[in-house]
């Protein structure tokens, strides 16, 4: 009831921010569909690719998320030098270009990596990435990081104040309030997981060691690329909107609300650490910095180097990162105002979309009416800004949720509603949400290749796409900078934004 | 309403009194563009005696570049297609997009072909790639024998990985299986696209990768490393043909056979060795460095129609023997 009185009455901008995310992700599955000649259905082939990709999905989000709760309890309970650092260092792999990041990883853990050769001192077989173990590897050096800074949020919202009286009371702290957050927030981060690993392609396969790792996208690919066999490929993105659905329905069923009160947004001082703390934060950081730490050893020597070309990409790909951002950002804080089943759905739609159907459909809708060359970066920015809105729309519900919580009964004795209700109540305390999720926005715009790659000649190249073509012309140390570079860039976007939305505020 | 367009475009573009420099539109694949590809030498030399503007436009590998073109139909802006290769060619025929050529060269292909809708501009050798140091093989049967480890493409979404389907297909038809199911313990991981298997074996990953007998060139030419070589195999390596197609639909008919006849001249094929890494399709001298390439006993092709006939049940014999 509290939550109506201060509603903002965002409902119109909302409906057209849904309109939006449906025209550009089942829009381009319509098209397709009806550019499709042929109408075959799916082959024996596809349903083991959709049993191995819901399997690999479900085992990855399981995995990383298990492993992300001690990790994130810990930052949540620890104050040490560097923590900010680590807190933001953690966005790094969830950034990074697929092949980028399988590179790192193989230079720790494939055939000449640093772990077997350390195994191979002490007389130790080699070990194999190859294979079911590699792709759940690789999917939780992505998600684990996510789900980490999901996860840790969720901590941070319990405020100060009941950990002071759980403290008085002498009552087990994870009981009372850590595993009831947790409820709260697990199903969301297991769904958001589960849907990015649905749509994986290049890790499933280059690490998954043959046909066996089979991927729906991966089928995708082959009926549009190979086949051009559109009905096909429209009816497999089809099944992946499919999963999403009975995903998301799942999650939204076993997440409860949260009831209890609010607090003074102060710092919790905690008393209940564990030495094993340290233990997780070591093992993470050492998981997710040695695969980084190689991609920029291998990207330094060719840095200076790099021909013009490459920077002019840079100067693109920021640009697009920019007004990707301010377009997700913009329409987040929308949808998360007015909340409800909308931001559900749009919140997931985007998450299941097939990026070659997307790019696909797209084409067949813009060709009649304008070259695709001529519209390659606009496209490129607003499909980017509707892939980055999920995580964006993750971050902020639950904060904007937690505002009105706490604060509609005070806000609306105060009458502070509508846009004075925003300025006063609301923007103030969603800074830092509002900071990660641009943060989020940009970093994984400047690295996304998405639709571009259909829709660009030389002159509208973007920085992945270019990292992409100088290894496709043998230029492999080139390119390696070129992913240094990305990397680089991707994080100094997430730090900006992410540092903009914590200036004093105690993270 | 589209033909009303297309027919006053068509006047416009022919009526004298709005003449201007013409356009002559060439879909290839991106790496045919980039500024280490071919293109802007070729462009630079074709625009130096056609009098027109010769635009490049890149769209994926081989693959993507038929994709887009069926995307876009018969209205398509391009006049000529420059990439596909002979394991396309056949679904590129029965588009009935392309026209016929008109070219009749003197080709210095290692096998017999003949399109009258096809020309070849240039080709290589499918090969193993691999460090000297490492031993040799030289049929599929030795190398299924042996420990050595091998990362291959995805006949579903690469191209050489298609041609190696189809290699073991033409030297071993009914034995495919058997092979590929021998192969199985070698095979380190199949990969989406050339450029992660090359990355995986460059990084140390395997000990051969699939890629063209004119691989190692690179290597010694643009970064004066001899240490990489391929295999020949005695059963013969697959051939690479890249072929170039006129559009039926073109609005500069004359512009395009002019093309067509610059991509079997001196001035083009000289330009493919150092830049895109292939032979040439006709007979000129070669750069310094191709005389220490691995030259394979013969060159093995399936025709397109072949290939084509032979593919559906090629996928499901690989995906069967390496599933197990």
């Amino acid at each position: 009831m509290a939550q109506r009185a201060v509603a903002i009455k965002a409902a119109g901008p909302a409906w057209v921010a849904a309109a939006l995310v449906l025209a550009l992700t089942v829009g381009p599955l319509v098209a397709v569909a009806f550019r499709a000649q042929v109408g075959s259905g799916l082959a024996a082939g596809d349903w083991a690719a959709i049993r191995f990709t819901i399997w690999q999905a479900v085992v990855s989000a399981l995995a990383s998320v298990a492993l992300a709760i001690p990790v994130a309890r810990a930052l949540a309970r620890r104050r040490f030098r560097g923590r900010a650092a680590l807190v933001m260092l953690l966005g790094a792999p969830f950034l990074l270009p697929v092949i980028v990041a399988v590179l790192g990883l193989l230079a720790v853990f494939g055939r000449g990596g640093i772990l077997n050769a350390m195994l191979g001192t002490i007389g130790i077989d080699p070990i194999s990435i190859y294979g079911a173990a590699g792709v759940i590897l690789a999917h939780v050096f992505f998600n684990l990081p996510l789900a980490v800074r999901l996860i840790l949020q969720g901590w941070l919202d319990i405020p100060a104040e009941r950990f002071r009286l759980a403290a008085q009371l002498n009552a087990p702290v994870w009981r009372v309030l850590e595993w009831p957050m947790l409820v709260r927030v697990l199903p969301g981060t297991l769904l958001v997981i589960f849907l990015i690993c649905l749509t994986s392609f290049a890790v499933a396969l280059t690490l998954g060691g043959g046909p066996r790792a089979t991927t729906v996208e991966l089928a995708i690919y082959q009926a549009i690329r190979f086949d051009f066999d559109l009905g096909r490929a429209a009816l497999l993105a089809a099944s992946q909107f499919v999963l999403c659905a009975v995903a998301a329905v799942v999650a939204w069923r076993i997440t409860p609300v949260d009831g209890l009160g609010g607090g003074l947004d102060r710092v919790v001082a905690r008393w209940d650490q564990s030495p094993l703390d340290w233990l997780w934060l070591g093992a993470v950081t050492l998981f997710l910095v040695t695969p980084l730490a190689m991609i920029v050893l291998r990207g330094v020597p060719g840095f200076l180097d790099m021909p013009a070309s490459v920077w002019t990409a840079a100067g693109r790909s920021i640009a697009v990162a920019v007004g990707s951002t301010v377009i997700s950002v913009s329409l987040a804080l929308t949808v998360a105002l007015r909340g409800g089943a909308i931001a559900q759905v749009i919140g997931v739609t985007p998450l299941a979309s097939s990026a070659l159907v997307m790019g696909t459909g797209l084409f067949i809708i813009v060709y009649p009416v304008v070259s695709p060359t001529v519209v390659a970066l606009p496209v490129t920015m607003v499909v980017n800004a509707m892939l980055a809105l999920p995580f964006a729309l993750r971050v902020l519900i639950p904060a904007v949720q937690d505002v009105r919580q706490n604060y509609a009964r005070l806000a609306a004795t105060l009458n502070l509603t509508g846009w004075r209700g925003l300025r006063i109540v609301m923007l103030p305390r969603l800074r830092r949400p509002l900071g990660f999720a641009a943060g989020l926005s940009a970093a994984l715009s400047m690295g996304d290749l998405g639709v571009i790659a259909l829709f660009a000649t030389d002159a509208q190249e973007t920085l992945p796409l270019a990292m992409y073509r100088l290894m496709g012309a043998y230029r492999m140390e080139t390119a390696a900078s070129a992913a240094l570079l990305l990397v680089a860039l991707s994080l100094l976007a997430f730090w900006i934004c992410d540092k903009g939305g914590r200036v004093d505020a105690d993270l | 309403m589209k033909t009303t367009l297309t027919s006053v475009a068509a006047i416009v573009a022919a009526s004298p009194v709005l003449a201007q420099t013409p356009t002559l539109n060439v879909y290839t694949y991106d790496s045919f563009t980039s500024e280490w590809g071919p293109g802007p030498a070729i462009e630079d030399a074709f625009e130096a005696t056609c009098g027109c503007d010769l635009v490049f436009t890149g769209a994926g590998d081989g693959a993507a570049l038929l994709a887009r073109l069926q995307l876009e139909g018969p209205r398509t802006d391009a006049d000529v297609v420059l990439g596909l290769d002979t394991n396309l060619t056949a679904v590129a025929r029965d588009t009935g997009l392309f026209t016929t050529h008109g070219v009749d060269a003197d080709l210095s292909l290692p096998v017999d072909y003949d399109d009258d809708m096809f020309l070849p501009f240039d080709w290589g050798y499918l090969a193993f790639v691999a460090d000297k140091d490492t031993p040799a093989v030289s049929s599929f049967q030795e190398l299924a024998d042996s420990d050595l480890s091998i990362v291959i493409q995805d006949p579903r979404s690469s191209t050489p990985g298609l041609g190696l389907l189809m290699w073991v297909q033409a030297v071993h038809g009914d034995d495919a299986g058997a092979i590929w199911e021998g192969l199985a313990d070698n095979i380190v991981t199949v990969t989406p696209g050339w450029t992660e298997a090359y990355n995986l074996f460059l990084e140390g990953e395997a000990d051969a990768v699939l890629s063209y007998t004119t691989s190692p060139a690179y290597h010694l030419i643009a970064e004066e490393d001899d240490t990489k070589t391929a295999w020949a195999f005695d059963e013969g390596n697959y051939l690479q043909v890249e072929v170039a197609g006129i559009l039926a639909e073109t609005d500069q008919p004359d512009l395009a056979e002019q093309f067509m006849q610059f991509i079997v001249s001196d001035a083009f094929q000289t330009v493919i060795p150092t830049t895109n890494w292939m032979y040439p399709a006709t007979d000129i001298a070669l750069p310094d460095g191709f005389d220490t390439l691995t030259v394979p006993k013969k060159g093995v092709l399936l025709s397109a129609a072949e290939a084509a006939a032979r593919r559906d049940d090629a996928l499901d014999t690989w995906r069967n023997a390496l599933s197990q």
